[in-house]
């Protein structure tokens, strides 16, 4: 089933989408997806990630730019006639089809020879291991098995792009775990142009080759998973790809025995390891410290800040300690298991390869890996 | 706390008078019926008896003979079938489309246009006799069947776009979204996905029309001349003269023009009573 090296390059050049009444759902973007690769739109509500897939798809009309796929602009032509694939939320199976016609659908209205049609829905069932489904209606199926009949559909047609607008929303935690491999899976075998859109960054970061993370309509950074979790572009990327959370502490750095940060309540300092040698334009503006939950470690005997533990959550492999440090929640992750008293002041140590500084500003860039 | 005793007392009590409320309104419903069939199997053209019984004395079906052998009723059955069958295609194809444009797409007028469409239920149909009928003389559509169907497929519209809009709100638009991506064109779409799963309401706007078509009188009597052209209401009409009313004729024909209804309704029953309820709640 897998395809052949045809060039299917998805390519978004200057692409906006503006709704009635002046509002802006995708300020112009651009984007360039290669063959065979795994994108994935992520961001949170109203950022504008889905009206960017269901442009690709030809749902949404552009307001402005092209989007091309393979060698032709496909601003006008049909949904149908782009040789796309797509996989709903809802799963949007025909509920008056059983399985089997639902996954030959799109064979049929293109006209393919019966026999065709019956072999290449089969294969497809029986990759997707649904085989004793083909006769039933999608409303005997439980969720798991619905969106499998969704993929089946999509894979049956075997198109140049598969595009998934939060496909695993509607499944329980699971049963999304077990579909995401499946997914994967399915790209592995089949080597598509996936493009997937999604809210959750665990998804994102597990699935996608590449990621595209959104916001407000403006696109905050492209890059592979690795590059977003240790060099964020900005504050907003930083908080919203990892969890828990990275922490941010707003202040100002000043040179006083080594490198510290001021907090912004102007009375509590943060020693700042050694090993930690950021750019002099730092040193002095004000501007937000973010480290991640991972890389705050307690105890040390060069803690950077000390503070009572507020909450201490057990999760058998991990625990998330939760603690105050000059108005701002910061939490610690520590392997295994962490004794301590609610209430006990414990020190903080950061680790110096894994702080980052964002701009105190509104877009927050990061100041230490810029461009 | 209260007597358990006072408490039984009370829900017997409620139990009582809901039930007589109930009889109650059943009789109303039904002693018509009962008095109309007893009309149609007694001799002669007595309207009125002394006797409450269903069949009564010398009961006898000659007026159901007479209707099928010496009145044209077939003729007027024909008529009505050809007008309210007329209507109700008509009727399905322009709400099922129009409904669909208005649940779907959003455009200029959209809004006004469903007040208005609204609006024109506001008005009482004889209003509409007189502009209805000088309309139809221009068009030269009086004393013609397409002119009696054009009339009803109008009244019957309105309520049936809004039946299938409402309807159609509550199907997911991924489904057609998915049938345009899987290979068909805006009309296959709605054709193949969105009409099938339509079907309650389709059902209940077919009927509708239908029955505007079939019980209709006012309409047919300004519009219809030709004795060839009476549709069944008018046909029934026809056996009151000046001297003499067929009573016997007109209640044996009363129960037979109802009788294709009654069929009509017991098979549509299923998709009658889930198109009614669909759409009040989603999902």
């Amino acid at each position: 089933m897998k395809r052949g090296n045809a060039l299917a390059l998805v390519k978004l050049a200057k692409v906006s989408k503006v709704y009635p009444g002046n509002v802006r759902a995708v300020a112009p973007m651009d984007l360039e997806i290669a063959h065979g690769e795994f994108t994935v739109l992520v961001g949170p509500s109203g950022c504008g990630k889905s009206t960017t897939l269901r442009m690709i798809a030809g749902l949404e009309e552009i307001t402005e730019g092209d989007i091309s796929i393979g060698d032709r602009i496909v601003n006008d032509v049909e949904p149908r006639d782009r040789d796309i694939a797509m996989v709903f939320q809802s799963y949007a199976l025909y509920p008056h089809m059983t399985v089997g016609d639902n996954m030959g659908f799109g064979l049929r209205m293109r006209k393919h020879p019966k026999e065709e049609i019956t072999k290449r829905v089969g294969e497809a069932a029986r990759v997707l291991g649904i085989e004793e489904l083909l006769q039933r209606k999608p409303r005997a199926l439980s969720g798991g098995q619905r969106q499998r009949v969704a993929l089946g559909r999509a894979i049956v047609r075997n198109p140049e792009v598969f595009l998934f607008d939060e496909p695993l929303s509607n499944l329980d935690a699971k049963m999304r775990v077990q579909m995401r491999t499946e997914i994967a899976r399915l790209h592995h075998r089949l080597g598509a142009t996936m493009i997937y859109v999604t809210h959750d960054q665990t998804e994102a970061m597990t699935l996608g080759q590449r990621i595209v993370v959104m916001k407000d309509g403006f696109v905050q950074q492209v890059a592979p998973p690795l590059d977003l979790y240790e060099r964020p572009a900005n504050r907003f990327v930083g908080g919203f790809i990892g969890s828990p959370a990275m922490n941010f502490l707003p202040g100002h750095l000043i040179q006083q025995d080594g490198l510290r940060l001021v907090c912004a309540d102007g009375q509590t300092t943060c020693e700042l390891p050694a090993g930690f040698e950021p750019p002099a334009q730092t040193v002095g503006p004000k501007l937000v410290l973010g480290i991640r939950p991972e890389h705050v470690s307690v105890g040390g005997s060069n803690p950077s800040a000390a503070t009572e533990l507020q909450v201490l959550e057990s999760l058998g492999n991990e625990t998330l300690a939760y603690f105050q440090v000059a108005g701002q929640s910061v939490t610690a992750r520590c392997p295994g298991q962490l004794t301590a008293g609610i209430d006990e002041k414990l020190n903080l140590s950061f680790a110096a390869e894994h702080i980052h500084l964002f701009g105190a500003d509104e877009e927050g860039a990061n100041l230490l890996h810029e461009g | 706390m209260a007597n358990p005793n006072k408490r039984r007392l009370a829900k017997m009590w409620n139990h009582v008078w809901i039930h007589a409320l109930v009889w109650l309104l059943v009789v109303f419903a039904v002693f018509p019926i009962l008095q109309i069939v007893a009309i149609s199997l007694r001799p002669g053209d007595q309207l009125y008896s002394t006797e409450l019984q269903l069949i009564p004395d010398g009961a006898t079906l000659d007026a159901y003979r007479i209707m099928f052998t010496e009145k044209p009723f077939l003729l007027w059955l024909r008529n009505s079938m050809v007008v309210s069958l007329g209507t109700a295609v008509i009727g399905v194809a322009l709400a099922s489309l129009g409904g669909f444009a208005l649940s779907r797409y959003r455009f200029g007028g959209r809004g006004a246009a469903l007040q208005g469409i609204l609006m024109t239920q506001m008005f009482p149909a004889t209003m509409l006799l007189l502009p209805l009928y000088l309309l139809m003389r221009k068009l030269h559509l009086v004393d013609t069947l397409g002119g009696v169907m054009i009339a009803y497929v109008a009244t019957a519209l309105p309520f049936c776009i809004w039946t299938m809009k409402g309807y159609y709100d509550t199907i997911p638009v991924a489904l057609n979204e998915a049938a345009l991506i899987d290979g068909c064109s805006p009309l296959q779409a709605f054709m193949r996905v969105t009409l099938p799963l339509s079907t309650p309401a389709l059902v209940i706007t077919a009927l509708f029309s239908f029955m505007t078509g079939w019980s209709e009188f006012m309409v047919a009597r300004v519009m219809l001349a030709s004795k060839e052209l009476m549709t069944l209401p008018l046909g029934l009409e026809s056996l009151f003269t000046t001297y003499q009313t067929e009573w016997a004729n007109y209640a044996a024909g009363s129960l037979l023009v109802c009788l294709p209804v009654v069929v009509l309704f017991l098979v549509l029953n299923r998709y009658l009573v889930s198109g009614l309820t669909l759409g009040s709640v989603k999902g």
